[in-house]
């Protein structure tokens, strides 16, 4: 308020102090799971075990992008869940068809 | 305020009715629309990577105890970080999943930049959405051109190639192939390349429209359109696909590279 005599280039309004905190700690998160991914591609063998890690590690990645990056994690819960749901059925259809898959292996 | 002044229109319409300025789901009629754009995308993605697990599936994995030393063969399915194992400006050097790495962290930092420029319309801060739409757009067209070097030398192959028995009219046939296209693949099997081919081709074309929203965006930043009508809401909904084209990135760099 005490500085009202400041005049921007624009002159109407007063720009607020950036807040990009809660932006960084996101990306520094991202980027440490990347180096995390790319610790585990070279030093565990290939299995069941591995994989799994790579699928969870994934999906905390997805969790940040679309909680912090898309906002999603301040929205209203119809919205959260309007969008979550959908995206279930599809792991569902992921996992039934990596089966279906399995069994045309078998069946050649 | 609010509990004392009542206007007319609160009465004609019910909170929850789309008339009226009323936002559903607390977000603006575009947002929505944008959500619900990026919902249906997410299934076309899905289904082509739906599609990778069926055929990878069906496909023998790679086993060292039955195949011995890896080499690339149309017996089993490659192993990623053999086949992406090259750098440009470096011949030869084995750098298994480096330059992918390299490309993951550009869109996740031009994800970042995104946010900025988001975060700066927030605040009416005309300049610094200006800088970061700018560096957003350089971090797109820089891994459309990492992902320009990585189809071409996909394309081309390696110096030795892979060689290949077949049966031509009765009798076997052996020839050499380089690189992959639609039909032939010397990595692995032909349905490795095809898919490749398709769903990196289609993230690289959801990137090269992202870079164009991005490019536009900053063109009206720039002329004060969102200075003008007072918010710059455009940044956002562009944001929310820009996003969305890092997330897919994510998925795919595990399931067709990692895993």
């Amino acid at each position: 308020m005490a500085e009202h005599n400041h005049h921007h280039e624009h002159g109407v309004h007063e720009i607020a102090p950036p807040q990009t905190k809660a932006i960084w700690r996101t990306f520094y998160i991202l980027a440490a799971i990347t180096g995390l991914e790319f610790l585990i591609a070279f030093t565990l063998h290939a299995g069941p075990l591995k994989t799994a890690i790579f699928v969870g590690l994934t999906i905390v990645k997805a969790i940040y992008i679309v909680g912090e990056f898309m906002h999603l994690k301040h929205e209203v819960k119809s919205l959260i869940w309007s969008i979550l749901l959908p995206c279930m059925f599809v792991v569902w259809l992921l996992v039934a068809l990596m089966i279906e898959g399995g069994s045309i292996f078998l069946s050649r | 305020m609010a509990a004392t002044v009542t206007t007319e229109s609160t009465e004609m319409f019910d909170k929850k009715a789309w008339m009226g300025g009323v936002e559903p789901m607390r977000v603006s009629y575009g947002k929505l629309m944008m959500w619900f754009f990026l919902i249906s995308d997410t299934f076309t993605f899905s289904a082509l990577l739906v599609t990778y697990g069926l055929i990878r599936f069906s496909f023998p994995a790679y086993d060292p105890a039955i195949h011995g030393v890896f080499q690339f063969s149309h017996v089993y399915w490659p192993i990623p970080e053999q086949v992406y194992s090259s750098l440009p400006f470096l011949h030869g050097v084995n750098a298994p999943l480096i330059f992918v790495g390299i490309m993951t962290f550009v869109l996740i930092f031009s994800s970042v930049t995104m946010v900025l420029a988001v975060e700066a319309g927030h605040r009416m801060d005309q300049p610094t959405v200006e800088k970061y739409m700018l560096w957003t757009i350089l971090g797109g067209f820089t891994f459309l051109g990492c992902q320009a070097w990585e189809w071409t030398h996909f394309i081309h192959g390696t110096d030795q190639g892979t060689v290949v028995k077949e049966i031509v009219g009765g009798e076997w046939v052996q020839r050499t192939i380089f690189g992959a296209n639609l039909t032939e693949n010397q990595y692995g099997p032909p349905a490795f390349a095809d898919l490749f081919f398709f769903i990196t081709g289609f993230h690289g074309t959801h990137v090269f429209s992202g870079v164009i929203l991005n490019i536009l965006i900053f063109y009206r930043t720039a002329t004060g359109l969102y200075a003008r009508r007072g918010h710059y809401e455009m940044v956002e909904k562009v944001g929310l696909y820009w996003h969305f084209v890092d997330l897919v990135w994510v998925f795919v760099f595990t399931f067709f590279y990692l895993v």
